[in-house]
């Protein structure tokens, strides 16, 4: 047996933070890159890529490459859509799975099962899949507006929010959920005469707080970061979202730090978001783990 | 006594509904369309009515065909070389484009190799997207074992007891969060030819003694640098859910082995790995699944060049269905990507079964 003696378990020790620590800059310094490089102006940006300096605030700073973004593309206006897509969908995302989570948990209807199946193995379909016959059917599809009755969702915002509202995924975490639920809460409510909807909307929901939370940090990641679908389905710049916006940028000779700007404003929100939460955004991912 | 207060067939189905439907709508029909629209001609919009077009669509992807093609001979019947003392072969266009040989019209040469004095050439009638379904074959086949593995590795890592590790943890996860489009044009400038971080890198690790390599402008490196970059964004996902799995074990199995003087590598072939079966199978169906859909690198990175080696399925889906508004074209692709998703992932779960 290895006698471990205080000076080699000091060593063993200093060894193993010193591979976590390596592999931490491997993680993070494309992205400590990215926010330096957005304060200098081109030239000291392109110089400082052959030196330490590239992850170093120094040199000539300044907010000028995010004041030139913002005037080479309506940033405002991309990060307006973006949040208001995401924001609507998150919220009618968690309100309607966890409506039909609870129907298939609590509820017994003819056909429960097989439904709930059929939703399940949608899980095996990838969104790639169904991309291109999907915008054919939303090109078609009717919608009442102010104007009355018009054809074809293209170029709206409904087109980004309503087809990612409901998804297996969502619906399977719920159901997971609801099941570990006590059974006695909801019987006791429906003894004293409470309607479903009561009972979903004043005993469940109230005791849903973490697989909300779960589903919301999973649906928020996957429509901030869309990029596929509102590429192919809205051409007008007054409804793309931030990461189609980026085409803006990409031009024969590209202003790095007008684009490293533009990376930082759209991403420092969300990695701020995830520092503070972040045990709830790794039981998130941990938690699709669990479907197996 | 319970399932008299539970029965409600009228409020079970109301509240389904809306989550059915969308899902009904949104993701069954389409995904039935696609079959259905590969049979036909159909475009985004077109003056012309649809057509059933039967498997069309199939054979004008999918053909492919091995022509053998004997040298040329001078008169005296020898063999012409040209200065090089290569052997000179007939074009294969004037096969291709021959009336004698019409089931070979319209393919073009994909790659030939030489056997004694005959060449043979294997030709396709969709040359950019085979190298689509190889580039994205072989994506799937790097970054599928590679990532996962990596992504164990990280996950022993954190699973140690140390003080401060749930800081290394967030950050081994922070690319995770950060949208694949903002990572792939960040490593643009990473992998930039000139001024690109990683030839510095290597130029400053060798001390000048490294030749500059435009990674994605070279053919031989540019899906390798994509795979690289991929495997780093999307590594952290899969250790969190390695360490899932991990945390299932119980303690008490490690306690046995620590008494049995089990030895780190037997502790992991035998407590550790044997815990993470189900936990395996996830994580190699869901890295396969996402390797197949790779289109956003490819879109932002290269456009699948250059000369097509970075070609990948959806990205030539996109390209016909969005691109030439070609929907019964990009409607194949999707079929074809489907079908070779669900076929790699039943023999994953056949080669990981319960034995």
């Amino acid at each position: 047996m290895a006698v471990i003696t205080p000076d080699n378990r000091g060593l063993r020790l200093v060894v193993r933070y010193a591979v976590l620590t390596l592999i931490a800059i491997i993680f993070i310094f494309p992205l400590l890159f990215m926010g330096m490089s957005s304060l200098k102006p081109d030239q000291q940006l392109l110089a400082d890529t052959s030196s330490l300096r590239a992850f170093l605030p120094v040199g000539d700073l300044s907010l000028e490459n995010y004041r030139e973004a913002f005037e080479r593309a309506p940033v405002g206006l991309f990060v307006f859509n973006s949040v208001l897509v995401t924001g609507t969908t998150v919220l009618l995302s968690l309100a309607i799975c966890s409506l039909a989570a609870f129907s298939f948990t609590y509820l017994e209807w003819r056909g429960r099962g097989l439904i709930l199946s059929i939703i399940l193995a949608t899980l095996i379909i990838p969104f790639e899949t169904i991309a291109i016959p999907l915008l054919l059917l939303v090109s078609k599809l009717p919608w009442i507006g102010f104007e009355g009755l018009e054809w074809g969702w293209l170029n709206s915002y409904r087109v980004q929010i309503i087809p990612w509202i409901a998804d297996g995924l969502t619906i399977f975490l719920f159901v997971q959920y609801f099941k570990d639920l006590p059974r006695e809460l909801i019987e006791a409510a429906r003894v004293e005469g409470a309607s479903w909807f009561q009972i979903y909307y004043k005993v469940v929901m109230p005791l849903a707080g973490p697989v909300l939370a779960t589903a919301a940090i999973l649906k928020f990641l996957v429509m901030y970061n869309q990029y596929l679908w509102p590429l192919i389905v809205v051409q007008q710049e007054s409804y793309r979202p931030v990461m189609v916006g980026l085409q803006y940028f990409f031009q024969l000779n590209i202003a790095w730090g007008e684009v490293m700007a533009y990376l930082t404003l759209i991403t420092v929100p969300v990695l701020a978001f995830y520092l503070v939460l972040q045990r709830a955004f790794i039981a998130s991912i941990a938690s699709t783990g669990v479907k197996g | 006594m319970a399932s008299k207060l539970t029965r409600s067939t009228g409020a079970g189905w109301a509240f389904a509904l809306p989550g059915f439907g969308l899902i009904a709508l949104f993701i069954i029909v389409p995904f039935f369309f696609a079959f259905g629209l590969s049979l036909t001609n159909q475009r985004l919009i077109s003056p012309n009515p649809t057509e059933y077009v039967g498997f069309e669509n199939y054979r004008d992807l999918l053909s492919l065909s091995v022509i053998t093609l004997e040298p040329e001979r001078d008169d005296s019947g020898a063999v012409i070389r040209d200065e090089d003392g290569e052997i000179e072969y007939p074009r294969v266009r004037t096969i291709t484009r021959s009336d004698d040989f019409p089931q070979y019209r319209g393919m073009r040469e994909w790659f030939r190799w030489q056997s004694a004095e005959t060449a043979r050439v294997v030709i396709a009638s969709d040359v950019v997207f085979m190298k689509a379904l190889v580039n994205t074959l072989m994506f799937v086949l790097v970054v599928a074992p590679v990532q996962g593995g990596l992504a164990l590795i990280l996950a022993l890592l954190i699973n140690q007891k140390l003080r401060g590790i749930n800081i290394y943890r967030a950050i081994y996860f922070m690319p995770v969060v950060v949208s694949i489009v903002v990572v792939s044009l960040l490593w643009r400038f990473i992998y930039d030819g000139n001024d690109g971080l990683l030839n510095n890198l290597l130029s400053a690790i060798t001390f000048g003694g490294w030749q500059p390599v435009d990674w994605l402008g070279n053919p031989d490196t540019a899906l390798g640098s994509i795979m690289a970059m991929s495997i780093w964004q999307a590594v952290g996902f899969h250790m969190v859910i390695w360490l899932s799995g991990l945390q299932t074990i119980s303690p008490t199995l490690y306690e046995a082995a620590e008494i049995e003087g089990a030895s780190k590598w037997q502790t992991f072939r035998y407590v550790t790995w044997p815990g993470l079966r189900n936990t395996a199978v996830l994580v190699l169906i869901v890295i396969t699944m996402q390797a197949f859909a790779l289109f956003a690198q490819i879109d932002v990175m290269t456009n699948g060049g250059p000369l097509d080696s970075t070609q990948t399925v959806v990205f030539q889906a996109v390209e016909r269905g969005y691109g030439k508004q070609d929907i019964s074209g990009g409607s194949t692709i999707s079929v074809i990507l489907f079908l070779l998703v669900l076929t790699i992932s039943l023999i994953q779960r056949w080669l990981t079964r319960e034995k």
